[in-house]
């Protein structure tokens, strides 16, 4: 070994605060989720393991669901029950309530219940395979972990989401529907006469098109955080909060993005 | 017949931290090796960076023709499936039981009828002694059982190289006999090459054909068991003795005058002979225990043969205490062709550790590990 190549002692700093590491991070990321895209058409398709965590996201998942979307639903019953009495405006609360579920109530409440309980679940458990070398093992058999494991969560996690999302849409709305009638002294023909007003079936496409991205992210981060979990069960823990936190901020982000598309591509109704 | 494994120039870093450079050696086919090393120097980094799950920054690992340190992922692969490797606690899949562990690959890989494979997988586990435990989940069973079916899995593909990270760790002394017999007569059966890394002295001294031994980022040697058994390198010694006194230690490294003082201090008690027993089957002296030997019944290991020849071709190599002890090992018509110098001189000096077939080696080329004797140095 000549002086040259002598390992260099580690620096005060040692690479921790270089202002290229969230860039390299992204980019990992980024390249994380072009592999799974990838590895998404190839065969033999994990159908099996596919079935197995379809049913094991929407397990963890529908309960919490609906019980957080009834409260959702009758805040915003709440809320536009008194706006619209102070301008006047009671015959469209059914239509602004409907509006305002399935545009961005049902697709929000979907993707902080499939991130942070699917998405957990999902980093705990490859986490917990790394860190006993399960996913070393299964690279080692010829195996890649990303079709074999990856794919089939991340396909579990958008059809699931899809699906939570129509349940938070009639959860929502029936909430919204019980606490302005039954509560606030709504009419009832009324409530249900203005639901066509201004939503429009896009708007529940749109809803579901939210869902299907959101799963997708939770999906994807949640299983790059626990592919790369490292040192012991601390290390999966780390993996796991950093998981959710990161999966909520992109969320938000898309969703702002999505919102901001769809008003350009579809006209509000009545203009 | 297994497949050779040449590792040349091989350098692996984390970050700023070095974990070995240029670490040369090769794995004769179908032979046992074994990698010894202190703690923390990278043993189980050079087994990861084998099957190509980490990268080394520099240098190659060539198997079957392929470069698996530069090959693309496709073809990474194909060839991991030649391998077959033994993680350190089994690494078996939690949420399947031993069967469907053990069938995991078959399933995956090909397309067997779901009998074929019951066959197979019930040969495997009737190999490694699991008969009856088909049923039992991986947090059901002990660490041995663990390591067992572990085993089980990694043969059912048939590999060509297969590798042990730590066989006898948290096993107690007669369970790793029993894995011992079981690596040899595996490979008496299987005629693949073997790697196994390890910490004990009592599995190195008598299991492999070749030792090796990696010690303060480099290899320290690598060559036939007889050459670090019989070696007066400081390093292999204290190792291979398990004593304190000697270059290693307890943080890694110790100042030179250190050393010579508590070697002074050795020889005035008498030396290794005289040192008593080590732990993890070190014992004093220099003594080359005899190689196990498959059980009575199994066929010849093909590979002590090809060793026999590969060594007697490398006999003048070697100082005269390590030639002393080759020469015990090999059968009478090798050492008469030895003595009648049919075996021309080779180039290179010292630490030879794997001479090809005469005619077959490229010109310019040697295939010497440069073996530094890293004593003084600091």
């Amino acid at each position: 070994m000549t002086a040259t190549e002598r390992p260099k002692a580690p620096g005060l700093l040692d690479g921790k605060f270089s202002p290229t590491r969230p860039l390299a991070a992204s980019g990992n990321l980024f390249a994380f989720a072009l592999d799974v895209l990838r590895a998404l058409p190839r065969r033999p398709f994990q159908i099996r393991e596919f079935i197995q965590q379809t049913w094991f996201v929407a397990s963890v998942t529908i309960l919490p669901t609906a019980l957080v979307a009834i409260p959702f639903g009758a805040v915003i019953a709440l809320q536009l029950g008194s706006l619209t009495r102070q301008l006047g405006a009671q015959s469209f609360t059914g239509s602004a309530s409907v509006l305002a579920v399935l545009r961005e109530a049902s697709p929000i409440v979907t993707a902080l219940l499939i991130a942070g309980a699917g998405g957990s679940a999902i980093c705990a458990d490859l986490g917990a395979r790394k860190i006993r070398d399960e996913i070393d093992a299964m690279e080692v058999l010829g195996i890649s972990p990303i079709q074999r494991l990856v794919v089939p969560r991340v396909l579990a996690s958008m059809l699931v989401a899809v699906l939570l999302n129509g349940l938070v849409s009639v959860v929502g709305v029936a909430g919204g529907y019980f606490f302005n009638v039954i509560l606030q002294g709504g009419t009832p023909g009324a409530y249900l006469a203005s639901f066509s007003a201004l939503a429009q079936v896009a708007d529940f496409w749109s809803g579901e098109i939210k869902a299907l991205i959101f799963g997708l992210i939770a999906a994807v981060v949640a299983s790059y955080k626990g592919l790369r979990a490292g040192g012991g069960p601390k290390g999966v823990g780390d993996a796991v909060n950093q998981a959710v936190v990161i999966t909520f901020l992109l969320l938000f982000a898309v969703n702002f993005v999505i919102t901001a598309i769809y008003f350009q591509l579809v006209p509000p109704k009545g203009q | 017949m297994g497949v050779a494994v040449e590792v040349s120039g091989l350098t692996k870093s984390f970050g700023s931290q070095n974990i070995w450079s240029d670490v040369t050696l090769t794995l004769p086919p179908g032979e046992i090796s074994v990698l010894l090393g202190p703690s923390g120097t990278g043993k189980s980094v050079f087994l990861k960076s084998l099957v190509g799950l980490l990268k080394p920054e520099r240098g190659s690992i060539v198997i079957n023709d392929t470069d698996i340190v530069r090959t693309s992922e496709h073809r990474l692969y194909e060839v991991r499936k030649l391998f077959g490797v033994l993680f350190q606690d089994g690494a078996l899949f939690g949420s399947m039981n031993l069967f469907d562990n053990i069938a995991f690959p078959l399933r995956e890989h090909t397309r067997k009828s779901e009998s074929e494979i019951r066959s197979i997988v019930l040969e495997k586990m009737d190999m490694v002694g699991l008969q009856g435990a088909e049923g039992k989940l991986p947090g059901e069973i002990s660490g041995g059982m663990r390591k067992r079916a572990g085993l089980a899995r990694a043969l059912v593909l048939d590999p060509e190289i297969i590798l042990f990270d730590e066989p006898d760790s948290g096993l107690d002394p007669v369970r790793v006999a029993y894995l011992n017999q079981l690596i040899v007569d595996l490979n008496a059966q299987i005629d693949a090459t073997f790697l196994i890394v390890t910490h004990d002295i009592g599995t190195a001294r008598t299991v492999p054909d070749n030792l090796g031994l990696l010690f303060r980022r480099n290899l320290v040697m690598f060559g036939p068991r007889e050459q670090l058994l019989t070696s007066q390198e400081p390093v292999v010694r204290q190792f291979l003795n398990g004593r304190r006194e000697g270059p290693i230690g307890m943080s890694e490294e110790k100042d030179v005058a250190q050393v010579e003082a508590e070697m002074a201090a050795l020889e005035a008690r008498g030396g290794d002979r005289h040192n008593g027993v080590g732990p993890k089957g070190a014992s004093g002296g220099d003594a080359v225990p005899p190689q196990l030997e498959p059980t009575p019944g199994l066929p010849e290991r093909k590979a002590a043969r090809r060793r026999q020849e590969r060594v007697a071709r490398m006999l003048h190599e070697f100082d005269p205490q390590t030639a002393e002890a080759i020469r015990a090992s090999l059968p009478e018509d090798l050492l008469a062709q030895v003595d009648a110098g049919a075996y021309t001189p080779t180039r290179g000096s010292g630490g030879r550790h794997w001479a090809p077939e005469l005619d077959a080696m490229p010109a310019g080329s040697t295939a010497t590990a440069v073996l530094p004797r890293s004593g003084g140095e600091v």
